[in-house]
This record gives structure tokens, C-alpha cells and sequence, in this order.
């Protein structure tokens, strides 16, 4: 097939305008969050919404130029791409300033740069070529071996190396692409068993959480024990395995956890009250958003964020600007946006015609929904605090950049679907 | 691609993100609509409403002397979140004239919360208060070295002359029920406490003004909310004139120095008091700003008891004074008539003796004259049993109840309930119960409760009311209800219950007192003086002085009454303080002052 379908004409222009309107959204209110009563001009380069604006235009420049580059260049060059990154993601800590006691931000000039921003995107596209093997069959889970180690090396690196653990908390995202090609959901569930667990644990102790889970797994066996075809053993070694989970939660959180995290999660559980301390950036988070009440209070006229009682306003805290301004209508536009973009980006995912490009997509449209869980979980005193971006939202060049690389990316793809064999 | 059987698994997928992001919208419902509380705590984090306060009312005196008036005074505020790691401590100390010490002590004081619950490192705290424009004059200078430390002003009470303590009351900072019951009040507001200060706190304190300021999360002002719709702007306090006249005021206080006692000054016609006295005082200095509680508490346990306002609150018993009453209420009741004689038998009468030489029989100008014991025994006898005892005693306890009913017609027996002066005692003129309760019915007669003819007895009266008798004598059978406002109408006139026609024999009895009798060494001719000395025979210790007059006879301008306690003669201790103050209020000027000196010198109590 020689005929190209013209890319521009190809290209899910839908995904676009959702992108951007987010993107101008999101730098609306990092106009509104640095708004300080005698703010000069939104597009002034001294002031956070003014360098937003540049982090946009060049993010669309972005943008367009990888619709440009041929989708075969991620194929072909994924590995290389992937061992680059890792290569940066180590010396990242050796050439970077401590921000708030993380080793990921590299300072070109006057812009710093977050390589794990970067990572995720080239994570997926070699994860992608992996899975999109001519001779790759999804069986068992062996065959998730290689891909689990691809997704686990730059997690480790960012949350050990670099100190990071919202950016490599992101990388639970590829579980939804593993499940999409063939992992059992019993994993998923699994996943949502140990949290639950670990909530029990840390918040009422070894016994109950020991208790639910022989509850719960005795249940599941009285009903199975004459099924052929169920290994029984099996889930008698799980229960052995969470109650050694159980176990190893509370060490953990004693002694692997850092002091600040431990109480970060005893203040979301309400085991500990400190509406200056810890607790302090979502006790006014929760003030800010709450006080928009229904239509919110107007742009630009929000006491909470203007007065800076909520850190990180512009960054991680920004669903707060958007919360007290303009209220719940506001609030649930943004989320139910972001839950358009996010099931748009899963139908195109399942339009794609080859595993490679849906690997592909299945990783973006779970980066995104993991982002706007952390975050906004986080904002809304849901989730502990754990400091990542609203994609598009948050201020940030690199974050904007790696978003618009792992979205324009997918779109290329996309645009180029018709072109592919079936 | 074709034959993939994870197809469906795309909607457990969408699923999971559209569950969530329902949660989240659960979650916003629930902050955003049904939690009430968050708009207000947003409101408490981002605005502070500034209180403006008001200049307080200033007091003058009936000639327009200023005596109460404001001043400004200085709080040193820090904000310890903005003072930083590197603020220059040894600095700030040297600034303020304090050592290193005393600043970590007051530190460690206000940031403790268990003693201080409104601490916040984000919010303005006091760190030294009511300092005075020397005090911060360094600091001010040298303000931008110390980050998070600010001035703030206010303002206190100042006073003209160190006088009328008792009577202007002091400002203090409001207690917890004053804010329960006056939402005007917030914590740190001051008010009156007493005196006038309290009496007039609705007129004096003004309205508040607010501004409401927006503050960012370090406590730092950043403008005013709504460009200042919600502010306004506070209205000062009206100022007042009361009727005390600061010259015969202070003279009195000087006349008084070193002695327990009250003098009270009043105008007859009006009822204006001029002068209202007690002693020991104490400087109104010393009950403003830091030092108040502590000189507050030494004033509380002070054994002369300077804080009780004896002019107001000492309850004694007239004395001779009050024969001037026992003479009107005859007169009236018909137990006398001006023509009545009775003999004195001097030292030797019973059952009174009479305490002065003079001839016998006397006459009712001569008795008051030479105050006789004997004929106001005898007086009091004849109002009391002028149709005998009738059965059960009944006309006699009738005409007790009369005689009772009287003397209350003078503002005796009650506080003048209509008045601006504060914290009066109501005295007591025993009622036919009283004594029924004592001796029973019919247990009781004239020569059972004989010492009240004299003054003495189960009577008991205040300064305010003896001088309130001396201006119902001086007016003739009136009284306007004593009080501290200048020029104030809406008082009201008391009629006493003795026809007016009966005082000129009195008020010539009492200018007989001046002229020839015991006011006699301290008379001003020409001023035409009329009084009545007393001596109050006092179960505890020496007698009490009293003297209550007035002047000039014909026209009444001031009366008088005078208590010197434990001093001793009337005619030697009260009657001069009073003359010269009548002749200060008169001419404003002092003819004697030798007798000021010597008054002023003499000394009963230790300092």
C-alpha cells in the first residue's frame, strides 16, 4: 500500500482541542493562583503564568513537529530511546540541584529540566516494541517478565535514586496496559486487596486486617473446593502471602517509610490531627475548594489561593484555584474533561490495528487517569499527599513537554493507523 | 488483532476511570455543597477584621478643665513566623532596654499555648504592651533590622490633676462576662470599671471601627477586602462635663491628706455634686497601663481601704447633724413648735446629758445653736407620744412610722435611685419592725430608741445623704437627686414632708452654729454660713468629725458635709475643711492658709 492517508487529515483533532483546552485552562488559573492584587500582565516572562504561556507555545510547536516525525522512529529506535533515558534518569541526581530534598531536576540556563517527566513516555514505547513483537503472545505470566522489568528499572531508579515517589508511583499506570493484553484482572483485584490491607493495618492493627482476610478468602474457597479446575493450594499460598503482607505493613511503615510519609498517611487515616503540620497543605486545600461552594467564587477573586494559604497552588495544589473559583460546576467540568479525554483516549486505543501502537496507547491513557487520580485524590484529601501534576494543569514546563510528547506521539500513531497492514 | 479475546476488558478499563472520577465528584458534592463550615474557615484564614478603635469620650469639669483625657501608648508586636532564623535578638533587646532574659522569658510565655491559647506563629502577638513613646523611640528607629516586628497603637487614660480617683473610676481591659454580655466588647477591648468611667462607658467608648483586611498565609495584611466596602470608619466617643468643680475638689483632697474620711459638695438648687471625696485616694495615674493589676492589688489589701468610696459607701451614724432633721420633723408632726422651751440640766440630764454649757430652758434656735442633747430628747419624746401610746402602742408606733416616713423624705434610708453616681449604700432609718423584732410589739417606746434623737443609734447615713440633708435645708423642702452630669434636666425634684415654712427657724439655728456656736472658730462672716457640727460616737475608736452647712443662708450655693473619722470633734476637724471649701467655692480664694497648712499637716493615719 503505497497511498498515505494525509497525517493532518488523520490526525483525532477532538484529542487535540481537549488537550488544549485543558492546557489553557489549567494556565488560567496559574494566572489565578499567582494572582496577587497588583499582578501585572498574564503574559509577562517574570511571572509564573507568563512562563507558562512560552511552556505552551512551545509545548504546541511540540506537538506538531512530532506529527511530523514518522511513527516508525519509536519503533525502530525504541530500545535506544529506553537505555538513554535510563543512562539519564542515573546521572540525573549527579548534575541536579536539590529541590525539596529530590535529586531530579537538571537546570539548563534558566529552565530546569525533570528527566523523569520524560521517562514515562519512553518507558511505554519500549514497553510498546516489546509486547508489539511479530512472535509476542501473551500466555501466562512469564510472558510479563521482560515488560514488568522495563516498567520497574526507571520506577526504582526515580524512587530510590532520585527521591521521587509520585513520579514513580506513576508507573503502576502499565498494570491497566498488562491487564488490557491479557494479565488477569485477580492481579488488579489483588492490588486492591493489598491496599485495603495496608489501610487495616496501619489503622487498626495486625488482628482485623488478619481477620478480613480469612474472611474473605474462606468465602472464596467454600465455594470453589469442588471446582475442578481452581488450584485451591494456590489460593491457600495467597492467604499465607497476605498475612506475611499484613505483617511486613507494619514494619514498613515503622521503619522503611520516611517520617514525613508515615505522617502523611496517619493524617489522611485520622490517626493524627495537624492542621499546621502535615495535614496543613490538605486541610487547606479541602478550606479552599469547600469555600467555593456551588458556582464558586469568581476568577480571580479567591481568598484561599490568592493568599496563599494553599502551598503549591500553581504546581500540585492547582485543582484548589479551580475549586474555590469557580465552584463545584467548575470542579466537575475540569474532572468530567479530563474523563472524556481519558475514555477518548482509550477508544483510540482500541482502534489501533497493531499491538505496538495499542501497548502504546493503553500506557498514555493510563498515565493520565493515574495522574488525575494521585492528584486530585490528593487534592481532595482522598489520597495521601504525594506530590505529582495535573497533566496539562499543573505549571511546569518538563510536565507539560512530557505530556505533550506521550499524547502527540499516540496521535501520530493514531493518525497513521490506516496505513498499517492488517 | 483480530481475534482478541481481552476485547471487553476495555470496559472494566473506562470503568475504573469513570468510577473514580464519580468518586472524586462525590467528594466535591459533599465539600462544596453539603459541608457548611469550609466558607467559614476560609473567611477566618483570609480576613481579618481590623477593629479601629475610638477615641474615648474625655471628661471636664463643670468650669471646663480637662480632666480626663487619652494618650497614646505603644504595642510591640511580633509575628514569629516572619521573624526568621536570623533575627538579631541581642539587637532587639538593646532596642527595647531589656536583657536577653526577660525577651526569651516573654518568648517562652506567649508562644506557650497552654498559657496563651490565641498563639499562632502566623498571627500578630503582643510581645510588650502599653509602652510609652520614649520606650519605643529606639525601636521605632531601627524597626526595618527586626522582620516580623511592628508597632501598634493605641491609647489610654491620662489625667490632668492626681485627684478624683474614686470618683472618675479607672479603664481596664474587659473580662469574659462583659464580652458574653455586650457584643460590643471583644477580648482585649478596655472599658470602665468604676466610677464614672463605668457609669458613662456607653457615651464615653464611641463605635468601633472595623476594617476588614485580607491577609495571605504568613500574616502579612495584603489589602483591604472588597476595596473597603465592608469597613467603616469609628465615631469617637462623646466627651462629658461633670458637675464637680476641680478647685474645691482638690482643696478638699489636700484637706483631707492622711486622714480617713469623705467630703461632698453640693449644689442645692441643682443637685449637682461638686465635690465628692474619699480618703485615703491614690493617684488615677497608677490604675492605667502595665502597672494597674499590681497597683491595683496593693490598693486591695491596703488596710485604710482606699478603694471603698467612703463618701458613698461608709455608713455611720449622724450624729448632731442630725438634730437638724429632728427639729424639721417636730415642727411638722407638731411635737414642737418654735416657740417650744425644754430644760437642760447640762452634765447632769437624763436620760441625755448635754455635752455644752448654756442656760436653761433653750429655745429650738438655741438648741441647734448649742446643740443640747436634752431638748432634742425631749423633742423627739413629744413627736413620738404627742397622743400618748394608745392601746397596743398603737398611736405610738404610728407616729413613729411617720416620724420614719419624714426623715426618708430627705433622700435617707435608700440610694437615690435615679442618680449617675455609682455604688451608693442606702443607710438605714430602723423601721417599726426592726425594733418590733427586738422588743416585740409593745416592748418598745420613746425611751427604748432615745439615741436616735441625738443621731446616734441604729441610724446609719452616708456622706452623699448628709450633704443631700444640707442641701433640703439650704432649698427649704427640696431636693433635686444628687448627681455627677453637669446640666442635666431630667432629674427629679423630691418634696421633703416638711412644709417649707418651718426651715428659716432651723437654717437661723444653723447660722447661730457659725456665728455662736460650735462653728463659731472657723465662721467666715461674710459669707453668712450656716452649719451643724457633729461628733459621732464611734464603738470601735475615736469619734468621727461631721459637719454638714451650707452658704450663703439667703441664697444657697453649696452645701456641705464633711466625715473625719476617728478624729474627734466635729467643730475641730470636719467643720474647717467644710468652711474652707464653701469659701474657696464662693470666692475662690483662701483667706486662711495657715488652717489649710495645719489641716493639710495633720495626719491620723501612717502613710
Amino acid at each position: 500500500m503505497n497511498r498515505r492517508t494525509n497525517i493532518w487529515n488523520a490526525v483525532d483533532w477532538v484529542t487535540v482541542l481537549i488537550f488544549l483546552a485543558l492546557a489553557v485552562f489549567g494556565w488560567l488559573n496559574i494566572y489565578g493562583a499567582g494572582y496577587s492584587f497588583e499582578q501585572t500582565s498574564m503574559f509577562s516572562f517574570t511571572n509564573r503564568a507568563g512562563k507558562q504561556f512560552i511552556w505552551l507555545l512551545t509545548a504546541i510547536v511540540l506537538g506538531l513537529v512530532i506529527l511530523l516525525i514518522d511513527e516508525k522512529t519509536y519503533d525502530l529506535f525504541g530500545y535506544w530511546f529506553y537505555g538513554a533515558m535510563i543512562l539519564l534518569l542515573i546521572l540525573t541526581p549527579f548534575l541536579a540541584h536539590d529541590i525539596k530534598g529530590s535529586l531530579s531536576w537538571i537546570t539548563l540556563g534558566p529552565i530546569s529540566i525533570q528527566p523523569a517527566e520524560f521517562a514515562k513516555c519512553f518507558t511505554a514505547i519500549a514497553v510498546a516494541k516489546y509486547m508489539g513483537r511479530y512472535e509476542y503472545h501473551y500466555r501466562d505470566w512469564h510472558d510479563l517478565i521482560i515488560p514488568g522489568v522495563m516498567v520497574i528499572l526507571p520506577m526504582l531508579i526515580i524512587m530510590i535514586w532520585q527521591q521521587e515517589t509520585g513520579s514513580a508511583l506513576v508507573f503502576c499506570a502499565f498494570l491497566l496496559t498488562f491487564y488490557r493484553q491479557g494479565m488477569s484482572g485477580l492481579v488488579l483485584l489483588a492490588g486492591v486487596l493489598a491496599a485495603i490491607i495496608f489501610v487495616v493495618v496501619i489503622r487498626f492493627g495486625l488482628i482485623p486486617a488478619f481477620i478480613i482476610l480469612i474472611v474473605i478468602f474462606g468465602i472464596v474457597l467454600w465455594r470453589i473446593w469442588n471446582h475442578p479446575r481452581v488450584h485451591k493450594y494456590i489460593l491457600i499460598g495467597m492467604l499465607v502471602l497476605y498475612l506475611g503482607f499484613s505483617y511486613a505493613c507494619t514494619y514498613a511503615f515503622q521503619h522503611v517509610l520516611q517520617a514525613h510519609q508515615r505522617t502523611r498517611i496517619e493524617v489522611l487515616l485520622g490517626m493524627k490531627d495537624d492542621p499546621t503540620g502535615a495535614g496543613y497543605n490538605v486541610n487547606q486545600s479541602i478550606i479552599a475548594i469547600g469555600s467555593g461552594r456551588f458556582f464558586g467564587k469568581g476568577y480571580l477573586k479567591g481568598t484561599q489561593t490568592k493568599l496563599k494559604f494553599v502551598p503549591e497552588q500553581d504546581t500540585d495544589f492547582i485543582f484548589c484555584t479551580v475549586g474555590e473559583e469557580w465552584g463545584f460546576i467548575g470542579s466537575c467540568a475540569v474532572l468530567i474533561l479530563y474523563l472524556i479525554f481519558i475514555l477518548r483516549l482509550i477508544r483510540i486505543a482500541e482502534r489501533q490495528r497493531d499491538t505496538f501502537s495499542q501497548v502504546y496507547a493503553y500506557s498514555v491513557a493510563g498515565i493520565f487517569l493515574v495522574h488525575l487520580t494521585i492528584n486530585v485524590g490528593m487534592v481532595l484529601g482522598l489520597l495521601p499527599v504525594i506530590g505529582i501534576p495535573l497533566p496539562m494543569f499543573s505549571y511546569g514546563g518538563s510536565s507539560l513537554w512530557g505530556f505533550t510528547l506521550l499524547l502527540f506521539i499516540l496521535l501520530r500513531l493514531d493518525a497513521a493507523r490506516m496505513n498499517k497492514l492488517l | 488483532m483480530l481475534n482478541d479475546n481481552n476485547y471487553k476488558k476495555h470496559y472494566v478499563i473506562s470503568g475504573i476511570a469513570i468510577g473514580i472520577v464519580a468518586i472524586y465528584i462525590c467528594r466535591l458534592f459533599f465539600l462544596q455543597i453539603i459541608d457548611q463550615s469550609t466558607k467559614e474557615k476560609a473567611d477566618n484564614n483570609a480576613l481579618v477584621r481590623q477593629t479601629i478603635y475610638p477615641g474615648r469620650g474625655l471628661i471636664y469639669d463643670r468650669n471646663d478643665s480637662l480632666l480626663v483625657f487619652n494618650q497614646p501608648i505603644y504595642e510591640v508586636m511580633f509575628i514569629s513566623k516572619e521573624m526568621g532564623d536570623h533575627f538579631d535578638t541581642l539587637g532587639f533587646c538593646k532596642a527595647m532596654d531589656i536583657t536577653r532574659a526577660e525577651f526569651d522569658e516573654r518568648m517562652a510565655y506567649v508562644t506557650d499555648r497552654n498559657r496563651n491559647r490565641s498563639y499562632s506563629n502566623y498571627t500578630q502577638q503582643v510581645f510588650r504592651g502599653q509602652l510609652s513613646k520614649e520606650d519605643i523611640s529606639v525601636l521605632q528607629q531601627t524597626l526595618f533590622n527586626f522582620p516580623g516586628i511592628s508597632i501598634r497603637k493605641r491609647t489610654l487614660r491620662d489625667y490632668t490633676y492626681c485627684s478624683a480617683a474614686h470618683l472618675l473610676g479607672s479603664v481596664g481591659e474587659v473580662n469574659q462576662r462583659d464580652i458574653d454580655n455586650d457584643p460590643y466588647y471583644q477580648a482585649g477591648d478596655y472599658s470602665g470599671r468604676d466610677g464614672i468611667e463605668r457609669r458613662y462607658e456607653t457615651i464615653l467608648r464611641g463605635e468601633k471601627g472595623v476594617e476588614v483586611l485580607m491577609r495571605d498565609s504568613r500574616g502579612r495584611i495584603q489589602g483591604s477586602y472588597h476595596n473597603g466596602e465592608l469597613d467603616h470608619e469609628p465615631l469617637a466617643g462623646q466627651d462629658i462635663t461633670l458637675s464637680i468643680d476641680i478647685r474645691i475638689q482638690l482643696l478638699a483632697e489636700q484637706l483631707l491628706s492622711g486622714k480617713m474620711g469623705s467630703v461632698v459638695a453640693i449644689e442645692p438648687h441643682t443637685g449637682e455634686v461638686l465635690a465628692l471625696v474619699s480618703s485615703p485616694a491614690w493617684d488615677p495615674h497608677t490604675l492605667v497601663g502595665r502597672q494597674r493589676s499590681q497597683n491595683y492589688n496593693k490598693l486591695l489589701h491596703d488596710p485604710h481601704k482606699p478603694l471603698m468610696n467612703r463618701a458613698l459607701q461608709a455608713q455611720y451614724p449622724p450624729g448632731s447633724t442630725f438634730k437638724l432633721l429632728q427639729a424639721l420633723v417636730g415642727l411638722q408632726e407638731g411635737g414642737i413648735t418654735e416657740q417650744s422651751m425644754y430644760p437642760c440640766n447640762g452634765p447632769s440630764s437624763t436620760p441625755i446629758k448635754c455635752t455644752h454649757n448654756h442656760g436653761s430652758p433653750v429655745s429650738l434656735e438655741q438648741a441647734i445653736e448649742q446643740s443640747c442633747n436634752p431638748y432634742f430628747w425631749q423633742a423627739f419624746r413629744d413627736i413620738l407620744q404627742k397622743d400618748g401610746y394608745g392601746k397596743q402602742n398603737k398611736n405610738f408606733r404610728a407616729n413613729y412610722e411617720r416620724w420614719r416616713k419624714d426623715i426618708l423624705s430627705f433622700g435617707f434610708g435608700s440610694k437615690f435611685e435615679d442618680s449617675d453616681i455609682p455604688d451608693q449604700v442606702s443607710g438605714s432609718i430602723p423601721s417599726t419592725a426592726f425594733y418590733d423584732r427586738y422588743y416585740g410589739k409593745t416592748g418598745w417606746k420613746a425611751i427604748t430608741i432615745r439615741s436616735l434623737s441625738i443621731g446616734q443609734g441604729e441610724i446609719l447615713v452616708t456622706p452623699l445623704q448628709l450633704a443631700n440633708e444640707a442641701a433640703c435645708i439650704a432649698n427649704e423642702g427640696y431636693y433635686i437627686t444628687p448627681h455627677l452630669l453637669h446640666n442635666d434636666s431630667s432629674l427629679t425634684r423630691h418634696t421633703t414632708n416638711v412644709d417649707p415654712k418651718y426651715f428659716p427657724v432651723v437654717k437661723t439655728g444653723m447660722h447661730r452654729v457659725m456665728t455662736n456656736g460650735t462653728g463659731r472658730w472657723y465662721n467666715i462672716e461674710a459669707l453668712n454660713m450656716c452649719g451643724k457640727t457633729g461628733t459621732v460616737q464611734n464603738p470601735h475608736g475615736k469619734d468621727h468629725a461631721v459637719f454638714i452647712g451650707f452658704a450663703p443662708m439667703d441664697d444657697p450655693k453649696i452645701a456641705v458635709a464633711v466625715v473625719v473619722e476617728n478624729a474627734g470633734f466635729g467643730a475641730t476637724w470636719a467643720c474647717p475643711v467644710a468652711t474652707l471649701m464653701m469659701e474657696k467655692y464662693l470666692t475662690d480664694s483662701i483667706s486662711r492658709p495657715d488652717l489649710v497648712n495645719k489641716l493639710t499637716t495633720t495626719h491620723f493615719i501612717s502613710e
